[in-house]
């Protein structure tokens, strides 16, 4: 009577110390070169090594630019990237460098090379280390000092969350997509809803998912305050894993699936909460404020004074005035400025696939800056394999390389003050593209039919 | 950063700011640095509802108005009274150094972000969790009078305001609490048990490998 998510964090517990945490044993840490510097001289400090480098996998992404990469411009960022080659050189850790074609954003490498896989517990200091949770992992985002922690001793003390299952059933309407899924929970839940729990996505819907899709979904885990998005490995991850890069091989590849099909919440396991929603009631969405849960259906309404409560009212409207909306103003057909295709959340084949399917054969709108930035070397090396460069190319577009690029504006590609941006990144945070820029986020199909149109656009309706 | 804990009685700050995330507390594009300086971050906390986009200072924004603008020390702003889910969104512990680095030694909120919590618990600043009353409570104490005291009281787990003798007590587990007290990390216990580890990896799970790279 476990779940999924008490199966994987039990087989790895070396001990739960009296009155405090577990102390969880991690068989693979990702190191970007924002919040890993520190950790590494925490550990010069003390003088200790490593403890198990060859369970560490590092590569820079954040300050990664994605219109050239011989050379960093900000000396600051420059010497980020350049400080994380040094400690992996130094301690020993596998270091895909930028520009190398093994680079790209962790969140969509380490899935893609099998680096992640079932039963796994993964950690990085990043918060949308959630996505690996879709391959059937306890995947977490942590603190610098907890980096420390996991290079030092490849363990971490760790309360044990509650766990939440959010089972989603049927099937998704015409031009929905696992985004707007998650754009639709939060705003069911708040961004806070599954704070202290770890999430196990289930039902129909999810089980019909492309990995591309769950790993969307999970990512977007930590928008609702949980840290870990759990989904039981089956055939579709199975599949997808097959024959990359790190994953196993031959006799060793069947003995992993065997042991992987046992990862899944036995019928009868309890969860803290449980929760269920419908697919048919979700529709393509956007976001109208400074947190991913204020959001709504792309052809709704903001909700007007008399439909927030009370206690809420004074963020909501502070958030209308940085985003210069108003009340009940209905967004659909809103000029915008930028667009942005990419990120951890939507930087997959699949999403380039889906924005190319509403693009081709049109053309950009003069008045839209567009970065399409793949989230690794390999999708985009799959771009051009399957000609879908082409189609952007002759619809206006241009393909840039591998970065995080505009969700976070630590590198060039900034969303400049007072600028609308319709992004398929995680965070419409205050500043969060650029000081003063405002963002929407949305699906890659919202994104691609708002980038032709240059307005606000309902994909079903192009 | 690094202090021991006891007893913690001091003026307060109040950033009534709801999901009050990360990327506030401190903006991206101080996270490139690779320094550990206490004052880089410190200066950097709230940065952008602290100054305009010239670099002057934003005259309304709560810390800086003359009653909360001083900087912290003993007795002194030392803690602050944030809005529910505060931390939310970024894991950057970056937002925990920006806090310890400005002096402040508490944060009070009715409800904090999970990664942001162990970041501040990490960094010797205590993370208070009260109900949501009482956090209005000391919001309104707070913003009448500047001078009002709240004193923390780690070993008793009890938070109270001096100025209406409420209390409320806290949770924090016993090991995070002894290690505050006396100013330990957890490094140096997770290595203590090394033996524990090699012996979990040679018989209970035995390291995936992680081979390729074509």
């Amino acid at each position: 009577m476990k779940s999924l998510f008490d199966k994987i964090w039990d087989a790895h517990v070396i001990l739960d110390v009296p009155d405090g945490p577990t102390q969880l044993y991690i068989d693979r840490l990702y190191c970007h070169e924002v919040t890993t510097p520190q950790a590494f001289d925490t550990l010069r400090d003390k003088n200790i090594r490593v403890f198990r480098p060859e369970q560490v996998v590092a590569m820079p992404d954040h300050n990664t630019p994605s219109d050239q990469q011989e050379h960093i411009d900000d000396p600051v960022g420059r010497k980020q990237v350049e400080t994380l080659a040094k400690n992996c050189a130094e301690f020993g850790i596998r270091h895909f460098a930028m520009g190398s074609k093994d680079n790209g954003i962790i969140h969509v490498v380490g899935p893609e090379k099998a680096l992640s896989l079932p039963g796994m517990t993964i950690v990085c200091g990043d918060s949308h280390t959630s996505t690996h949770g879709a391959v059937g992992a306890i995947a977490m985002g942590i603190g610098t000092s907890e980096v420390a922690q996991v290079l030092a001793s490849q363990t971490i003390l760790q309360s044990k969350p509650k766990t939440m299952r959010i089972n989603i059933e049927g099937t998704l309407p015409e031009g929905t997509t696992a985004k707007d899924v998650a754009l639709y929970i939060m705003a069911q839940m708040t961004t806070s809803g599954a704070t202290g729990y770890a999430v196990e996505y289930a039902g129909s819907t999810v089980r019909n998912m492309s990995m591309e899709g769950r790993l969307t979904l999970s990512n977007l885990s930590i928008e609702m305050g949980s840290r870990a998005g759990l989904i039981a490995p089956d055939e579709i991850t199975f599949e997808y894993l097959k024959g990359r890069e790190y994953a196993p091989k031959g006799e060793a590849w069947d003995k992993a699936v065997e042991e992987w099909k046992q990862l899944y919440s036995d019928p009868d396991a309890v969860f803290d909460k449980e929760v269920t929603y419908r697919a048919e009631d979700i529709a393509p969405r956007i976001t109208y404020g400074t947190n991913p849960g204020a959001g709504i259906a792309i052809d709704e309404c903001i909700p007007t004074l008399d439909e927030v409560a009370e206690a809420d009212k004074d963020q909501f409207l502070a958030m209308l005035d940085y985003m210069q909306f108003e009340p009940g103003q209905k967004l659909e057909g809103t000029p915008i400025d930028y667009c942005f295709l990419g990120a951890c959340t939507n930087g997959r084949i699949e999403d380039f696939r889906a924005f190319a399917s509403v693009v081709k054969g049109k053309k950009k709108a003069p008045n839209v800056v567009a970065w399409l930035v793949p989230g690794s070397w390999l999708v985009r090396q799959q771009i051009i394999d399957e000609g879908i460069d082409k189609i952007l190319e002759e619809a206006g577009f241009e393909l840039r390389l591998p970065s995080c690029s505009s969700c976070l504006a630590m590198n060039p590609d900034k969303v400049p003050a007072g600028k609308l941006s319709i992004s398929t990144s995680n965070r419409n945070f205050v500043g969060r593209q650029g000081p003063g820029a405002r963002t929407i986020l949305a699906s890659p199909l919202v994104v691609a039919a708002s980038a032709i149109t240059g307005v606000i656009t309902d994909p079903r309706k192009m | 950063m690094k202090q021991k804990f006891d007893i913690i009685q001091s003026t307060c700050i109040p950033i009534q700011i709801d999901n009050c995330n990360t990327d506030l507390i401190i903006p991206a594009r101080y996270l490139a640095s690779t320094t550990r300086d206490p004052k880089f971050f410190g200066d950097a906390f709230m940065h952008d509802l602290r100054y305009n986009a010239d670099g002057k200072p934003v005259a309304d924004f709560v810390m800086n108005r003359p009653e909360y603008s001083e900087a912290p020390r003993q007795g002194v702003h030392e803690i602050i009274i944030g809005g529910q889910n505060w931390g939310s969104g970024s894991s950057r512990e970056h937002a925990a150094w920006a806090i310890a680095g400005y002096g402040v030694r508490v944060v009070i909120s009715s409800s904090f972000a999970d990664i942001h919590r162990n970041n501040l618990l990490n960094c010797f600043v205590l993370p208070v969790i009260v109900s949501r009353e009482f956090q209005q409570e000391l919001f309104d104490t707070v913003s009448a009078n500047p001078q009002a005291e709240v004193k923390v009281d780690v070993l008793n787990q009890t938070v109270t305001n001096l100025a209406t003798g409420h209390s409320e007590t806290f949770e924090i587990n016993g090991y995070k609490k002894y290690c505050l007290m006396n100013a330990l990390d957890d490094i140096d216990f997770l290595l203590e048990n090394k033996e524990k580890i090699e012996k979990f990896e040679k018989e209970t799970h035995p390291v995936p490998p992680c081979e390729g790279g074509n």
